[in-house]
């Protein structure tokens, strides 16, 4: 089992190498090995990582990874192959179509998620965001925070990771968050997410190694309570569902409480 | 420091600075805190220029940078306490405020050493035409406040070329800072050995990569411009400074690890600029002990807490080393308030794996996160909310607290009356 960390000095800014450790421990408690491979800017990226990481980073950096991960043709092919990626906030915006470079132009991104990042109006979205997760997906409620210009329009194909309980999300007046296709994420939580979010970890880790025992959660699911309570005491009116619309919270606590450990 | 003796000064200037001193006064009797910083906001209300009126006739010294502002200028007022009288914001009051209200009590002829916050550095170039700026290093700071970093070096940059009088000091060992200074008309380039890399990945000129080569990776260079190294005049060399003519100073300091050496580093070769020998300002730092608290060691019920302060990823690398050796037990808080940075995701760029094979405890009010993060790294740990009762959870008669910045403030509120056992 390989994990492939993409750019850690370009693609690392919100503390997102933590996805790697949190991965790497899940897999290791289990008695699985795990290795992790941080792939500097400028070295070849691997062609046989089961996962591949992305995390945040300033619009130049952003601009030299695409650039990269273009010429090297790598990340399409072992996503084809049955690879899972999972990229947050910047790496999740290149992953799309389009998104903006530095000099504000649009980028052509790398074609895996059917979205498109442009500039938003008015200052950055900043602060914790609180996620329904996708029925689909089997998840309790994401937790992470977020701190982005860009806003993200998904195309008609692109299925969301989740509906905005709190925060701003991909902001593109669609209430959503994030986008799923296959085994590629592409999510504007960090915190690390993985570490916010161990049901999340697993599903990545299940997707490639099968059925895994559930571990002791228990410190990660009471800063979980925490950070949901917490987002929505002080946001009670930037919260929206689908659409821009508000709705009432769907069981709190209990969807926070029991967290990552029933999977 | 009378009335008299400020008679250079504009009438508005004096009435300004004598409204801001009797706020202050009203505002330490209240117990409000020590009132320096809102006399000087009523001081610069009243008068905007007031900073560059009560600078003029002083020479001045600036530090700025992420980590060591506060220690480093601790050390270079040593230093030059040496020579003259000087004038410090040794509390840490880095904003314009906390200038002009320590000028407004200082002697005329003092010479000022000041830190000062890395976004006011151009404005207070500009107000005080100093004799020498130090600049220490640029990192990743406040998430929120990402991308400020490079924005930092882009206007220290402007504000230095257009001061010709003032002579810079850089540490070499960041590339930022490097690219700061190079329009500075005369630069003490120093070599510090800086071990943080972590933000310096993308050449500040370019775009393009920085490198590190050379005997041990201490050379760098971008690999797209020509933008390198510059050659040191001054380098720390173990706790020796190397100096231009070969001549090595001896370091030797009551403050612990490399981090110290290298503000000592910065500090000599800024009181050289004003004219103090190395040797001699060296010698001026060797009493200093404790700095705005940290690393005193105070005594909470029993236990006698050393108190490491560190703010971002970075400085904790540096606190971690710091930090004495296992089975001694660790007290680690973390908040997350606007002064901390709202988001503590940075604790997965800490390498808090160094801290096995002891007791951590984490509190604050991000001591959950903490947790998590301790748990992924193997290090056995608990939470414990409450300053007191975490450091009572230690269960050990000596152990170290490390905390980020508010989180630092509220372990000293908390043991407020707790001894100062060796300051």
């Amino acid at each position: 089992m390989s994990i492939g960390l993409l750019f850690p000095e370009l693609l690392g800014t919100y503390g997102d190498g933590g996805n790697a450790v949190v991965l790497a421990q899940r897999l290791r408690w289990r008695g699985i090995g795990g290795d992790v491979v941080e792939v500097p800017a400028g070295d070849p990226i691997p062609r046989s990582c089961d996962i591949y990481l992305m995390g945040g980073g300033e619009d130049g950096p952003q601009t030299l990874a695409v650039r990269q991960l273009q010429s090297s043709g790598v990340l399409p092919r072992a996503v084809d192959h049955g690879a899972a990626v999972l990229a947050v906030c910047a790496g999740y915006q290149l992953l799309g179509r389009e998104f903006l470079g530095p000099d504000g132009s649009p980028n052509a991104g790398l074609g895996l998620l059917d979205c498109a990042t442009t500039r938003g109006r008015g200052p950055r979205r900043v602060g914790e965001l609180v996620v329904d997760a996708d029925p689909g997906l089997g998840l309790p409620t994401l937790t992470g925070y977020e701190n982005h210009a860009g806003v993200t329009r998904l195309g008609p194909t692109a299925q969301p990771l989740g509906r905005v309980l709190v925060g701003h999300g991909n902001d593109a007046g669609q209430g959503t968050e994030g986008v799923v296709d296959g085994h590629v994420i592409g999510t504007y939580l960090h915190g690390p997410v993985l570490a916010r979010n161990p049901a999340l970890a697993d599903q990545i880790l299940e997707w490639v190694v099968g059925p895994l025992d559930p571990i002791d959660d228990s410190e990660v699911h009471a800063l979980r309570t925490e950070r949901i309570a917490t987002a929505r005491r002080s946001h009670p009116l930037t919260s929206r569902g689908l659409a821009g619309r508000r709705r009432p919270w769907p069981e709190p606590e209990s969807r926070a409480g029991n967290g990552g450990a029933s999977r | 420091m009378g009335d008299a003796e400020r008679m250079g000064l504009p009438v508005r200037t004096r009435l300004a600075v004598l409204a801001g001193r009797t706020i202050s006064e009203v505002s330490r009797r209240a117990g409000t805190g020590e009132g320096s910083a809102v006399g000087g906001k009523v001081t610069l209300a009243l008068d905007p220029h007031a900073l560059d009126l009560l600078a003029a006739g002083h020479e001045v010294a600036l530090v700025s940078g992420t980590n060591g502002k506060t220690t480093t200028t601790r050390l270079l007022a040593a230093a030059l306490a040496t020579k003259a009288g000087v004038t410090s914001n040794s509390a840490g009051a880095n904003l314009l405020s906390g200038l002009v209200s320590t000028l407004s009590r200082s002697e005329p002829s003092a010479l000022a050493a000041f830190e000062v916050d890395e976004g006011l550095l151009p404005t207070v170039v500009e107000a005080t035409r100093p004799a020498v700026v130090a600049l220490l290093n640029l990192s990743r700071d406040q998430l929120d406040r990402i991308g400020e970093v490079r924005l930092h070096a882009e206007a220290w940059g402007r504000a230095l070329g257009a001061a010709p009088d003032t002579t810079v000091v850089a540490n070499i060992d960041d590339p930022l800072v490097a690219w700061a200074a190079r329009t500075a008309k005369t630069v003490i380039w120093v070599g510090t050995g800086q071990r943080w890399r972590s933000d310096a990945a993308a050449c500040p000129a370019c775009g393009g990569r920085i490198v590190w080569t050379g005997d041990q990776d201490t050379a760098w260079s971008c690999t797209s411009c020509d933008f390198a190294r510059p050659r040191p005049d001054l380098s720390l060399e173990g706790e020796d400074l190397v100096l231009t003519d070969g001549r090595r100073v001896p370091i030797r300091l009551q403050l612990p690890g490399w981090c110290n050496l290298a503000n000592a580093a910065m500090a000599t070769a800024a009181a050289t600029v004003l004219g103090v020998d190395a040797a001699v300002a060296v010698r001026g730092m060797a009493d200093v002990g404790t700095v705005a608290g940290r690393y005193a060691v105070v005594d909470v019920d029993g236990v006698n807490v050393r108190l490491l302060l560190a703010k971002n990823p970075a400085g904790w690398a540096e606190t971690l080393r710091l930090i004495r050796p296992p089975p001694v037990p660790v007290v680690v808080g973390i908040n997350s308030r606007v002064a901390d940075g709202r988001d503590p995701s940075w604790l997965w760029d800490v390498p808090f794996e160094a801290l096995r094979g002891r007791l951590v405890i984490a509190t604050g009010e991000r001591g959950r996160d903490l947790a998590v993060r301790l748990g992924y790294a193997e290090v056995e740990h608990r939470f414990v909310p409450g300053y007191r009762d975490a450091v009572r959870a230690a269960a050990a008669s000596a152990i170290d607290l490390a905390a980020n910045y508010t989180s630092f403030q509220d372990a000293r509120t908390a043991f407020g009356r707790a001894g100062t056992v060796d300051a």
